[in-house]
């Protein structure tokens, strides 16, 4: 596998660039972090359009909420860290409440940020912008995945979360590749063994582990739930139905994320065996993206394991 | 005194009897903290604010913005009056699935501009509101209200930097300075003061006047109005329950829910006012 460039935040300063070129509401809100968080390439082109309101996430998420009240296409980005955790209550009064389309966009998210360790290993996001009503909640795999959900959420409605991460990652899709929707989510590899539902960096890891699994006769099928909230359900509950046993992968706490989301799914809908690929209770620390992506197993033969677990636990 | 002042003045007393009789059908609201913002607003709304009642989502207009969002009652009744809305509104204000909420909401109520709940964050918005219409011409202008309580939420004061780092010469903030808050004093509790030099340390344009004397307000609009390149503050002294003696009076600071009687009685001192 040749080694990857591009991370998931490299598609941000991209969006925007494209998104500006159509559409001249476009603005972006930044906390002094534009050349992590990438917005600084669009900042390059169009200083006017991009409002760095420093070291204060909570002004920031204010700032775009009344950007959006103004009519403007905003989006908001910092380290998930700060941006959702500082900026919780601001995210919850001034723009999930009001259900104003406000692009909120954490960057550095879950332990690949590495080095920088627990308080910047953003592991919760997707929990808490889960809990809102009507907040759209996206977690894309690579590059081009990452650029069509940016892109297409300039027209949402509502409030969005995007998640990013700091560290390159392999590329999942074609570029030019598209349908990267709320809502949906995509069948990267059809099986009728084991349904493994992931995203993020745990989709790559994924299609890693049904090469594994297909040597062991476990088909898997793979499905890459970009759309954490609203989930993609059909394509999920189809799957399920043919294979009667679920694995969820993400780099994300077990709590709150898309393990929970499809476990409460199939719970209500079609009961199946659901095993958790995740962190569990602990936060992250410092070291190199691989060594923590070891640490916390977050890797394809965790995936394996599970999946031969929920294997013989499947009822069919 | 001026005839227009006299009719703002009528305005401010019937905005302020139907603040005492929502908040007294509902038997729950922030009363006396309502009353002390009714003559900002009334000059507002009826002198300063370009709108259009029967167009409350027109792009041009000047947009305001409530930071101390329990004050609402004064806002809602002043909308009614202005006739965003019919004013049997008012009467279900705070119950299950009405248009007035506890809190402003932008989605259920004509004429407001921005949410407001959690203190603190209506500059926030206005900044942003600001920021998104400076570049229309005309441009239209942001106000905000905020309690002086408020002030204490650190996020405040991000905000206000923010204000004059961007210039924002097309926002006016007023500050409802009361001087109490839930618990007591805000001078006991938090102390603001000197709140003036903050401001102005802030890069800010503050002027004071007097929140219950129209000229007083149109004194300071007059004289922030060359305020090239600065967010322009006025710090406005207010009484906490004003227009209501036994408000004004409270120890408790206005916390107590007024019983039918108490009603009656602010009533009928709001009518003697109105002779």
């Amino acid at each position: 596998m040749p080694t990857p460039e591009r991370s998931t935040r490299d598609a941000y300063g991209q969006a925007l660039i494209d998104l500006a070129a159509e559409d001249i509401s476009v603005v972006a809100v930044d906390g002094d972090v534009g050349s992590a968080t990438r917005a600084a390439r669009f900042s390059v082109l169009h200083p006017d359009r991009v409002f760095n309101v420093g070291m204060a996430e909570q002004d920031m998420i204010l700032t775009a909420a009344g950007l959006a009240l103004g009519g403007k296409n905003v989006y908001v980005s910092s380290y998930a860290s700060f941006l959702v955790g500082r900026g919780y209550e601001q995210i919850r009064s001034s723009v999930a409440i009001p259900g104003l389309p406000v692009k909120i966009v954490g960057s550095h998210c879950g332990v690949t940020v590495g080095e920088d360790g627990a308080s910047h290993q953003m592991l919760e996001d997707l929990a808490l912008m889960r809990a809102f009503p009507d907040m759209t909640v996206l977690a894309p795999a690579d590059y081009v995945s990452a650029l069509g959900l940016l892109k297409n959420a300039a027209s949402s409605r509502g409030p969005v979360y995007i998640r990013l991460g700091r560290a390159p990652v392999p590329d999942v899709y074609a570029d030019g590749d598209e349908g990267f929707v709320p809502g949906g989510g995509r069948v990267l590899r059809e099986g009728t063994g084991v349904t493994v539902c992931c995203c993020g960096i745990m989709v790559s890891e994924a299609l890693r582990a049904a090469e594994v699994l297909a040597r062991q006769n476990i088909c898997a099928e793979v499905i890459d739930c970009f759309s954490v909230s609203p989930l993609p359900a059909r394509i999920i509950l189809d799957s399920v139905h043919r294979t009667g046993c679920c694995v969820t992968a993400e780099e994300h706490f077990a709590r709150g994320g898309l393990g929970e989301a499809v476990a409460a799914l199939t719970s209500s809908a079609y009961p199946v065996p659901v095993k958790q690929v995740a962190v569990f209770d602990k936060f992250g620390q410092s070291g190199s993206p691989a060594e923590l992506q070891e640490y916390y197993g977050l890797t394809a033969s965790q995936i394996v394991s599970a999946a031969v677990q929920a294997w013989t636990m499947r009822r069919r | 005194m001026t005839p227009e002042r006299d009719i703002l003045a009528e305005r401010a007393l019937a905005v302020r009897r139907d603040v005492v009789r929502m908040i007294g059908v509902a038997r729950s609201g922030h009363l006396a903290s309502s009353l002390s913002i009714v003559d900002l607003l009334v000059w507002l709304y009826w002198e300063v604010l370009s709108l259009r009642a029967d167009e409350p989502s027109w792009e041009g207009r000047d947009r305001f913005v409530l930071g101390k969002g329990h004050g609402c009652p004064a806002l809602y009744a002043v909308l009614a009056n202005k006739s965003f809305f019919p004013r049997e509104e008012l009467w279900s204000y705070r119950r299950l699935g009405a248009m007035l909420q506890g809190f402003p909401e932008i989605r259920r109520t004509p004429g407001v501009d921005a949410p407001g709940g959690s203190l603190g964050q209506g500059l926030g918005l206005a900044n942003g509101l600001a920021l998104a219409l400076r570049d229309r011409t005309p441009a239209p202008s942001v106000y905000c209200l905020v309690g002086d309580g408020e002030l204490q939420e650190g996020v405040f004061w991000e905000s206000a930097m923010t204000s004059a780092h961007f210039s924002l010469d097309n926002l006016l903030l007023l500050v409802d300075r009361n001087g109490r808050q839930m618990e007591g004093a805000t001078e006991d509790i938090m102390s603001l003061e000197p709140l003036r030099e903050k401001f102005l340390a802030f890069g800010w344009a503050v002027e004071e006047c007097d929140g219950h004397d129209f000229a007083s307000m149109r004194n300071v609009l007059g004289r922030l109005g060359s305020r090239r390149g600065k967010p322009g503050c006025i710090v406005a002294k207010t009484t906490l329950g004003k227009g209501v003696s036994f408000l004004e009076n409270d120890p408790s600071g206005g916390r107590m829910v007024l019983g039918r009687e108490s009603m009656d009685k602010a009533l009928r001192e709001l009518e003697k006012g109105g002779d």
